[in-house]
């Protein structure tokens, strides 16, 4: 009987192309995803050196970063936007791939449309030039970020040489108050191993907390992995992702169905193996979160307060403390609650799925967006947009006063027309509250969509604990 | 890739923790369809501020950059290192760097030298007591040291790494040579997998 292996241990030896002593291990990737930020120097260089795409038929690229989400019919305003589209629309018809353009009901934020389409299955080695790439392990697949050049490589060889990483598990076991959700889950742990603790690790999130959270759930935890440093996140595939995945137009079909489920149900984690690194989390610690600072790691409870740098025992992060205080122009002790808003943002590969929406729907119905803020909600893909609609959903955040926008990547990274101006202060659902993430000059606050769709109402972050349902 | 064996320079002091990529080139510049040009961008939005480090005169033209602890995290952009490097950087000391960043800079020959936060502090305090002080990375001997003085500190390298830059490899003619390993790899690969293309 072969040695006790944990999930990501499972796939990463089932995908050993090549393995030397003193060398990275040579890995076969299953699936590159391809948006137009991160290939325009892959493709050129691939030209440059007369080579061709390996396996076009495990590439798919979609338009996300650039897209505007408003008046896609009319002349997009950045003509450096157009450009980089452009070229990735040259780019895949030259190295014919396949490509869910602008026009295409399908297009969307890459790590959206990858489970959507049932491309992302357990088991399967994933890489895409986008560090939000863990949110595919939420099906149990190793799904790895990765630089252009290393874009360049995947597509002239599919393999990728990485050394192998340690394993970490994050245990998180008990029963979520209403109103906590994934959101709140990955804020936490973050907070607990800070933004570099999972530092050359792979993450596996385990215990009854996260089985019990949705597929959506599931991914809105293993795509914030990045954000407390880990190479990747995953979660065991189950029943529940087996049920996600079948019937989507890429899932296996038939006879592959079952063959595939075999290998699915071989994965989990062997109940003696080893992790070099465990962290536990009790769900009944966890609360609604905001972030108050620059980091991910800098958040609190709903009901708590900004807490005093002073306080902090760790020089290093007193001043990062301050820093960040001033970059927020928050006063140390002020309520959260009593934080005031100009702008609420609900999407990003984080929180654009049909139940995030849901989620923000249902506290939103029957009540109006503060006249102090502007508010906007961009589904991460056309299909989670068509949804929406069918189930009125958009017509909920309209009556209230958001906007509803088409999908793209929009207000979580500033390169598109949707972005924070210098000063304003901004309820997102995104992933990186960073200096000027959302723009030069812009102050985020990362939070849950249900968080974020009730602050967006009052002006002011509110305990959604508390919240009445019309 | 040029390879990459000593480096000597006025060494910059950015003692900050970590350090984002959205810091280093901050996303609306990173539409450019080239690999050159993104020094100018250098932390954009810090530059802004007079008293930033980057603005002084004494530091110009530094080689070596040393930072706080999570140099690099965020964003897989590999645009930080591509402006680290245009910028005239040759090497990073810092106590620790993101994994995706790293990886990065070891593909275009940008040095990343972990030492320990004490030993990052020396640096750091002579760099801003002193911004003449110049720093020598070794990479063959995997030492830092200051020149004119006979102390030094070592650090760690992957031996991969070392290797590649070393030398100035492309790891992908390196990977090209294990095309048999990759073709015969793929050969037994099973069919229920997925593909982005339905074929007849």
């Amino acid at each position: 009987m072969s040695d006790p292996k944990t999930l990501s241990e499972k796939i990463w030896d089932a995908h050993v192309v090549h393995s030397e002593a003193g060398q990275p291990d040579l890995l076969y990737v299953d699936l590159h995803l391809v948006h137009e930020v991160t290939s325009a120097q892959a493709f050129e260089a691939l030209r440059m050196a007369g080579r061709k795409v390996r396996r076009p038929d495990l590439t798919i690229a979609t338009a996300d970063h650039n897209v505007p989400t408003a008046d896609r019919d009319k002349p997009w305003p950045d003509p450096l936007s157009i450009q980089q589209v452009d070229v990735l629309d040259a780019n895949v018809g030259q190295f014919d791939l396949t490509y869910f353009g602008v026009n295409d009901v399908r297009q969307g934020i890459v790590h959206v449309i990858g489970p959507e389409q049932g491309l992302t299955q357990p088991g399967l080695t994933i890489v895409c030039g986008d560090s939000h790439t863990a949110t595919h392990g939420a099906l149990g697949a190793l799904a790895i970020g990765i630089g252009t050049s290393e874009v360049e490589h995947v597509l002239a060889t599919q393999t990728l040489p990485q050394a192998r990483p340690k394993t970490m598990a994050v245990e998180v076991n008990g029963e979520l108050a209403q109103g906590v959700v994934a959101k709140d889950v990955i804020l936490s742990i973050i907070r607990t191993i800070g933004v570099s603790g999972g530092i050359g690790h792979v993450i596996e999130y385990r215990g009854d907390t996260i089985r019990s959270l949705s597929m959506e759930g599931r991914m809105t935890v293993c795509n914030m992995s990045i954000e407390g440093g880990a190479r990747a996140g995953l979660v065991a595939p189950d029943d529940k992702t087996f049920a996600y995945l079948e019937g989507r137009p890429f899932a296996p079909k038939g006879q592959d169905w079952e063959r595939a489920l075999d290998y699915w149900r071989s994965l989990p984690t062997d109940d003696a193996a080893k992790f070099d690194k465990t962290v536990s989390l009790r769900a009944e610690d966890i609360e609604p979160s905001v972030t108050w600072g620059t980091t991910p790691a800098q958040s609190v409870n709903v009901t708590g307060h900004v807490p005093d740098p002073d306080s902090f025992a760790d020089p290093g992060a007193r001043e990062l403390g301050w820093r960040s205080l001033r970059y927020m122009d928050l006063q140390p002790n002020t309520a959260i609650e009593d934080i005031s808003l100009d702008r609420v943002f609900i999407g990003s590969c984080t929180n654009s799925r049909i139940e995030d929406l849901r989620s923000a729907a249902s506290v939103v119905r029957g009540y109006k967006v503060s006249p102090k803020v502007s508010a906007m909600v961009v589904p991460g893909s056309g299909l989670v947009k068509a949804q929406a609609e069918a189930e009125g959903l958009d017509q909920i955040f309209l009556e209230a006063g958001f906007e509803w926008r088409d999908a793209g990547c929009s207000m979580c990274l500033g390169m598109n027309p949707d972005f924070l101006l210098a000063g304003e202060r901004c309820a997102s659902t995104s992933n990186r509250n960073f200096e000027g993430r959302q723009g030069p000059g812009g102050r985020t606050h990362l939070v849950s969509p249900q968080m974020a769709a009730a602050a967006a109402i009052n002006g002011h972050f509110v305990d959604i604990r508390g919240w009445r349902r019309n | 890739m040029d390879p990459v064996t000593r480096i000597q320079g006025v060494a910059l002091p950015l003692n900050r923790a970590d350090v984002d990529t959205d810091q280093i080139i901050p996303a609306k510049y990173l539409k450019l369809v080239e690999r050159t040009g993104f020094g100018r961008f250098l932390f954009d939005s810090w530059r802004k501020d007079e008293s930033f480090v980057l603005n002084d005169p004494r530091y110009a033209g530094a080689q070596v950059l040393i930072s706080g602890p999570n140099f690099g995290c965020g964003s897989s952009r590999e645009h930080a290192p591509w402006a680290l490097q245009d910028y005239g950087f040759r090497a990073v000391i810092a106590p620790s760097f993101a994994d995706i960043f790293r990886n990065n800079c070891a593909k275009i020959g940008l040095l990343l030298v972990p030492l320990p936060q004490d030993e990052v502090d020396i640096l750091l305090k002579r760099a801003e007591a002193n911004p003449n002080t110049q720093v020598i990375v070794d990479l063959e001997s995997q030492s830092v040291s200051v020149a004119g003085e006979s102390w030094s500190l070592n650090f760690d390298v992957d031996p991969f790494v070392k290797h590649c830059l070393l030398n100035g490899l492309d790891d992908i003619s390196l990977t090209l040579q294990h095309e048999a390993d990759i073709s015969a790899f793929e050969a037994q690969r099973p069919d229920f997998l997925p593909r982005t293309k339905v074929t007849a």
